[in-house]
C-alpha cells in the first residue's frame, strides 16, 4: 500500500520537477511581456534532443548538456527578435497564435533535420534503482529533483538580490515605469526568453534518461507547464513551482489508482476545475479593472 | 419620490475606502452635478450607481425599487444609460454602428431569427439607421455617420458617446467627465448639448471638473471629498460654501 | 456591408459553386472543393466567436469529433439513423459548450485559452481511449448518409449538398453579422464595458455563439464522417484545432470572406506541400507566424482596407 502510494509520488515529483521548470518558463516570460509563450514545450523537447544528437556525435556528456541548453537559450532569443518584437502591439489572440506559429516552426524544424525517431541518452550516474519503503526511485530521479531545486533557488536568489533581476520583476509590473527608471525593456524581454528556452531546457535534458524525447514531446509537456503555472497562479513563481510539483503528483496519483489511459487528460481537468472555481490559481493576485 | 435614491453607500478596495457613506437623491427632469477634487470618488460613485462595481455596503434606489449589486445590463432596462470617462468606443465598428447598439433592447436579438433574416428585424434595422442618424445630427455629428468610429477625433468620439446612450432613450443619463480632454469651444459645445438633453426630460447626472460648465447647467450639485459627501445644494449654495473652497484651493487662502 | 453588397457577394458565390464543376477536371479535385467547403463551413463559425466576438477557441475539433464519432458509432453500434445520430452530435456537442461556456467565459485572454484548449484535448482523449465504442487510434468506419433509401454517394453528389450548405451559411452569417444580435456581439469585442451598459449581456451572448459554433463544428463533423466513410480520432485533435485556427487568422478575423478564402487556401496547401514531404509543420509555422506578423488582420481585410477606405468624412 505504502510502497504503491510511494512509488506514485515519485514518479509525480519526478515529472512534476520539470513542470514546475516549464511553469517557471511560463511565468517568466508572461511577467517580462503579458505573453504566453506557446512555444515553451518546444524548448524542453530541444534541450532534450539537442543532447541525445551532440552526445551521438561524440560529444561528452557535460559538455553536450551544456550546448544544448545554450543552444536553446538561443532559439528563446530568436524567438523574440523574429516573432515576438515585430509584433509588439499585437492583440493577445495575436501573440497566443504567434507563439504557436514559432512552436511549429521549432518542432517542423528539429523533425526535419533528426527525424522523427524516439531517442535517449544514458542517465547521469547510472539505471540501480533505490529502495525506499518498498517503492523503488532511479537515480536519475534525484538529480532531476536535486537540480531543479538548484535552479529555482538560484532564480530566487536572482531575482531578489540582483539588480538584473529585480529589473525584469520591475518591466513585469509596470513596462512603461520601468523605462522610465532607464531599464532597458528590450533587454529584459530578451533575457527572459533566453532565460525561459534554457529553463525548459535544464528540465528536457534531465528527463530525457526517464521518459526519452522525440520530436514532439513538446506539446504535451508544454500545455501540462502551462497547466501548472496557472494552477499556481500566473505570475507567481513560488506558485509555477508548486503547480508543476501539484499537477505531476495528481497525474500521477490519477494515472496509479483510476486509469492510466486518461493519465494525459488529467491535468486539463484539474485545469478546467481550477479555471471554473479558482481562475486566479492558488497564489495569483487579485486584480480589478478600471473603467 | 426621486428617481434616483443613494442611501449610505460605501466601497472598499481592500483597505482603502473609495465611496464613504455617501446619501443624495436626483430628482426627476433635473440636471444633477457630481464635482470634487481628483481622487475623491466620483468615478466610483458612478461605477457603484451603475452597476460596474458592486457595493460594500448601503442602497440605491431607482424608482424606488433597490438596484444596488445589479448586473450593469440588467440596469440598461430599467432605463439608466451613461457614458464613461476613458471613452468606451467600439473602434472595431462604425459610428453609426455604435449609436446603433445603444438602440440595443428595443430590438428583436433572438438568434435564430437574426440568422434568417425574419422580415420584422431587417425592417426594424432600416428604421433604426434613421433614428440613429437623427442622433448623430441631434450631437452634431452629422457628417461622421458612415465612418469607422477608429477614425473620429477624440472630441466626436465623445459626442458619440452621448448619442449612444441616448440612443437607449433612457430616464437617467450618467455622464462621465463629458468635457474631459476638451478645448473651450468644444466644452461650450457640449455644454449646450447636456442643455438640449435635459430639454427633452431626461434626467442627467454630471462628474465634471470643469466648473464654469458646472455652475451653468446644475440643477443641484453633490460635493465629494475623499470619497465622502462634503455637501449638497444648489449651484450659488455650494460656490460660496467655505469647506468647498477649503477642499478644492486649500484652507489657507 | 449593405444590402447591395451583401446580395452580389452571394450571387457571387453561388456562381462560383454553380460553375466550378466545369472546371473540375476529376474526382480527385471534386474531393479537394468538398473538403474545402467543409472547412469553410466550420472557420465560418469559428470566426463569428474569434474574429467578431474576440473570443478564442483553441479546442473546437473536439466538437467536430463528437459529430463525426456519433454518426459513426450511433448507427453502427445501437443502430440509429444517420440523420438522428447526426442531430444528436450536434445535441451533445452543443450542450457541452452550453455547460462549459458560463464558466468559460468569465474568463479572458490566455485563461479563456487554456480552457477551450483543455476542453478540446480532453474529448480527443476521450475518443482515443474508448476503444470499445469509437475503434481506438485505428478509427471506425462510417456508414453512408441516406434519406429515405436514396443515399448520399459519389462526390459529385457531395459537392452539391455541400455547395447549398455552404451558400446557406454565408447567408446565415451575413445575416447574424447585420443583425442586432450581431451588432451586439461586435460591440462586445470593442468594449464589454460599453456592451454591459447598453443591456447586453455578455456572458450570454459569448455563450450563444461559442454554442453556435459549436453546433456548426459537430454537424460539419457529421457531415465530413459520411463523406469520408472513416473516423479516426485526429479528427478531434490539438492539431486540427491549430489548422482551423490558422484559417480564421490567414482569411481575416471578423471577415465572412475571409473564412471562405482562408479555408480555401489552407485545405489546398498540403496539396500542394505534398511534395515537400516533412515540411508541412514548419511550412504552416512560417505561414501562421508571417501572416500574424505582417497581416495581423488576415488576408482579406488587409486588401479590403487598402481597397476600399471608409475613413474619408462626408458632407
Amino acid at each position: 500500500m505504502l510502497s504503491q502510494f510511494l512509488q506514485f509520488l515519485f514518479s509525480g515529483i519526478t515529472v512534476g520537477a520539470t513542470y514546475a521548470l516549464a511553469a517557471l518558463g511560463f511565468t517568466l516570460i508572461y511577467n517580462a511581456s503579458n505573453v504566453i509563450n506557446f512555444a515553451q514545450g518546444e524548448f524542453i523537447m530541444v534541450g532534450g534532443m539537442l543532447a541525445f544528437f551532440f552526445m551521438q556525435s561524440g560529444i561528452p556528456m557535460p559538455l553536450a548538456i551544456l550546448l544544448a541548453i545554450a543552444i536553446s537559450a538561443l532559439v528563446g532569443i530568436l524567438l523574440v527578435k523574429l516573432a515576438i518584437e515585430p509584433a509588439r502591439d499585437a492583440e493577445v489572440v495575436a501573440l497566443i497564435i504567434i507563439t504557436l506559429g514559432a512552436s511549429l516552426v521549432i518542432r517542423g524544424v528539429i523533425q526535419i533535420w533528426l527525424g522523427k525517431g524516439v531517442h535517449s541518452y544514458p542517465a547521469f550516474s547510472g539505471n540501480e534503482p533505490i529502495q525506499i519503503a518498498g517503492a523503488t526511485l532511479l537515480p536519475q530521479s534525484l538529480w532531476v529533483l536535486a537540480i531543479t531545486a538548484l535552479v529555482v533557488v538560484a532564480l530566487w536568489y536572482f531575482f531578489s538580490r540582483t539588480l538584473a533581476g529585480k529589473a525584469i520583476l520591475a518591466t513585469s509590473c509596470n513596462r512603461l515605469a520601468a523605462q522610465l527608471v532607464g531599464i532597458n525593456t528590450q533587454r529584459v524581454l530578451l533575457v527572459s526568453f533566453a532565460l525561459s528556452a534554457a529553463l525548459g531546457a535544464i528540465g528536457g535534458v534531465l528527463l530525457t534518461p526517464i521518459t526519452l524525447t522525440s520530436y514532439d514531446v513538446g506539446i504535451m509537456l508544454g500545455l501540462k507547464g502551462f497547466v501548472a503555472a496557472v494552477v499556481g497562479g500566473l505570475g507567481s513563481g513560488l506558485g509555477a513551482v508548486l503547480g508543476g510539483l501539484l499537477v505531476g503528483i495528481i497525474e500521477a496519483m490519477a494515472a496509479g489508482y483510476i486509469s492510466s489511459a486518461y493519465k494525459d487528460a488529467i491535468p486539463f481537468i484539474l485545469i478546467l476545475f481550477i479555471l471554473f472555481f479558482m481562475p486566479r490559481g492558488i497564489f495569483g493576485a487579485q486584480v480589478t479593472e478600471r473603467v | 419620490m426621486a428617481l434616483l435614491e443613494v442611501d449610505n453607500l460605501s466601497k472598499a478596495f481592500g483597505g482603502v475606502m473609495a465611496v464613504q457613506n455617501v446619501s443624495f437623491a436626483v430628482e426627476r427632469g433635473l440636471v444633477y452635478s457630481v464635482i470634487g477634487p481628483n481622487g475623491a470618488g466620483k468615478t466610483t460613485l458612478f461605477n457603484l450607481i451603475t452597476g460596474v462595481y458592486t457595493p460594500t455596503e448601503g442602497d440605491i434606489r431607482l424608482d424606488g425599487q433597490s438596484i444596488a449589486g445589479a448586473a450593469p445590463h440588467e440596469l440598461a432596462v430599467k432605463g439608466m444609460a451613461r457614458t464613461f470617462q476613458n471613452l468606451q468606443i467600439c473602434m472595431n465598428m462604425t459610428a453609426l454602428e455604435n449609436v446603433m447598439v445603444g438602440a440595443h433592447l428595443q430590438l428583436d436579438r433572438n438568434l435564430v431569427r437574426s440568422m434568417l433574416r425574419f422580415p420584422g428585424i431587417a425592417r426594424r434595422d432600416r428604421e433604426l439607421k434613421e433614428e440613429a442618424r437623427e442622433l448623430m445630427r441631434f450631437v452634431g455629428l452629422q457628417s461622421y455617420w458612415n465612418l469607422d468610429a477608429s477614425s473620429m477625433p477624440y472630441g466626436a468620439l465623445k459626442r458619440l458617446e452621448i448619442a449612444r446612450a441616448l440612443a437607449a432613450k433612457p430616464q437617467i443619463l450618467f455622464l462621465d467627465e463629458p468635457a474631459s480632454g476638451l478645448n473651450s469651444k468644444e466644452t461650450a459645445e457640449i455644454d449646450e448639448l447636456v442643455r438640449k438633453v435635459a430639454d427633452n426630460h431626461v434626467t442627467v447626472v454630471l462628474v465634471e471638473h470643469d466648473m464654469k460648465m458646472v455652475m451653468n447647467i446644475s440643477d443641484r450639485i453633490l460635493v465629494l471629498d475623499y470619497g465622502k459627501k462634503l455637501t449638497e445644494g444648489s449651484a450659488t449654495e455650494v460656490r460660496e460654501n467655505p469647506d468647498v473652497i477649503a477642499a478644492y484651493l486649500g484652507s489657507n487662502v | 456591408m449593405n444590402a447591395l453588397k451583401r446580395h452580389c457577394a452571394l450571387m457571387f458565390l453561388a456562381g462560383v459553386l454553380l460553375l466550378l464543376p466545369l472546371a473540375l477536371p476529376n474526382n480527385y479535385y471534386y474531393d479537394i472543393a468538398i473538403h474545402m467547403a467543409i472547412n469553410a463551413i466550420i472557420v465560418l463559425g469559428l470566426n463569428l466567436l474569434i474574429g467578431f466576438a474576440g473570443q478564442i477557441s483553441l479546442g473546437h475539433a473536439g466538437f467536430i469529433g463528437i459529430g463525426a464519432y456519433a454518426s459513426a458509432i450511433l448507427p453502427t453500434h445501437f443502430g440509429w439513423h444517420p440523420i438522428f445520430a447526426m442531430v444528436a452530435g450536434a445535441a451533445m456537442a452543443s450542450a457541452i459548450a452550453a455547460i462549459v461556456a458560463r464558466p468559460i467565459f468569465r474568463l479572458k485572454g490566455h485563461y479563456l485559452a487554456m480552457a477551450t484548449l483543455g476542453l478540446g484535448i480532453i474529448i480527443a482523449i476521450v475518443i482515443k481511449n474508448e476503444a470499445a465504442y469509437t475503434g481506438g487510434p485505428d478509427g471506425m468506419p462510417v456508414a453512408a448518409l441516406g434519406l429515405m433509401g436514396f443515399s448520399i454517394s459519389g462526390e459529385k453528389q457531395w459537392y452539391w449538398v455541400l455547395a447549398v450548405m455552404l451558400l446557406f451559411s454565408f447567408w446565415a452569417a451575413q445575416n447574424l453579422i447585420d443583425s442586432p444580435f450581431g451588432r451586439a456581439l461586435r460591440a462586445l469585442h470593442g468594449s464589454e464595458v460599453a456592451a454591459q451598459v447598453m443591456g447586453v449581456d455578455i456572458v450570454r451572448y459569448k455563450a450563444a455563439i461559442f454554442v453556435l459554433s459549436a453546433f456548426f463544428a459537430s454537424l460539419m463533423g457529421s457531415v465530413t464522417a459520411h463523406y469520408v466513410g472513416f473516423v479516426a480520432p485526429n479528427i478531434a485533435d490539438f492539431f486540427h484545432s491549430i489548422e482551423l485556427m490558422i484559417m480564421v487568422v490567414i482569411g481575416g478575423m471578423a471577415s465572412i470572406y475571409g473564412s471562405l478564402i482562408g479555408a480555401v487556401l489552407l485545405t489546398a496547401l498540403p496539396q500542394a506541400l505534398s511534395t515537400f514531404e516533412g515540411w508541412e509543420t514548419v511550412a504552416y509555422g512560417s505561414i501562421l507566424l508571417l501572416c500574424m506578423i505582417f497581416m495581423p488582420k488576415g488576408l482579406v481585410p488587409t486588401l479590403a482596407a487598402r481597397f476600399g477606405r471608409n475613413d474619408q468624412e462626408e458632407h
